[in-house]
């Protein structure tokens, strides 16, 4: 019934083996900074209620430099989030996947790095030329 | 942990109660958000770009029904995506009953405002006096 709560900081953040536990963690660690973002975002949103000035002002927390940095980031997390998660659904849905996990995840990488890339690309493109 | 929850899934947990179909429907959003998130993703920062985004993008956006319609369903399957993983995370993280009770209180609270905050503009957003 109970389980061990060796939870510091060394258990949350230290390697714990495993083949998959590097994917464990980046899939927690985008998902719960992607639900970070969404509550900015939604928070943003609402204030489309208060007028075209106040939202308008308010645009910078996307548009400062700093924010278009954020922004890969964000690319980051949605792009891999995306990519795991299917691999999972795949490997749920067709038990047999499981067998191939090890492959399912080379594809995994393989694709990952072909939309991120060029995408990351374009946006780091687009915010040193908007700015320059 | 078990075998299966290799690479951030985790095994479907046994039996018929609420923890199974949290577990499917973790899959089934995760395939809507797919292409819901996605496409708004590349939508907004790619096909616009995010400096070409102001008031009048919305306003625009807004003036079609459809496009309500479609971040309606992106609010909702994404908050109820997200913070059920963030009670996964919550259960693995905070281990003492009372301490694990509040901080999932609060994590429910503020999914509900933000909920709730989301539909209430998608859906009183006036365009006319805009």
């Amino acid at each position: 019934m109970s389980q061990p709560t060796n939870v510091g900081l060394r258990s949350w953040i230290g390697y714990r083996g495993g083949s998959g536990y590097l994917l464990w963690l980046l899939h927690r660690a985008t998902g719960l900074g992607v639900l970070m973002f969404l509550a900015l975002h939604i928070v943003n949103i609402f204030l489309l209620g208060f007028g075209e000035e106040v939202f308008n002002k308010l645009l910078y927390l996307y548009q400062a430099p700093w924010a278009r940095a954020m922004e890969v980031f964000l690319l980051f997390g949605v792009t891999f989030h995306a990519m795991n998660g299917l691999r999972i659904i795949i490997q749920d849905a067709f038990p047999r996947a499981w067998l191939h996990q090890r492959r399912l995840v080379a594809v995994e990488v393989v694709l990952f790095l072909a939309v991120f890339l060029p995408a990351a690309w374009i946006m780091v493109a687009d915010f040193l030329g908007g700015a320059g | 942990m078990s075998e299966r929850s290799e690479g951030g899934g985790h095994d479907r947990p046994a039996g018929s109660g609420f923890e199974p179909r949290a577990w499917f429907f973790m899959r089934l959003s995760g395939v809507v958000l797919l292409g819901l998130a996605v496409f708004h993703l590349y939508w907004m920062h790619f096909a616009i770009g995010v400096d070409n985004i102001d008031f009048q993008t919305v306003v625009g956006r807004w003036s079609n029904p459809l496009w309500r319609i479609y971040d309606f369903a992106l609010l909702v399957f994404a908050l109820s995506h997200g913070f059920n993983g963030l009670r996964y995370a919550i259960e693995d993280y905070v281990r003492r009953p009372g301490r694990r009770r509040m901080v999932k209180s609060i994590a429910y609270v503020a999914g509900f405002l933000l909920i709730s905050a989301g539909a209430y503009i998608i859906f009183t957003f006036d365009i006319g006096a805009a």
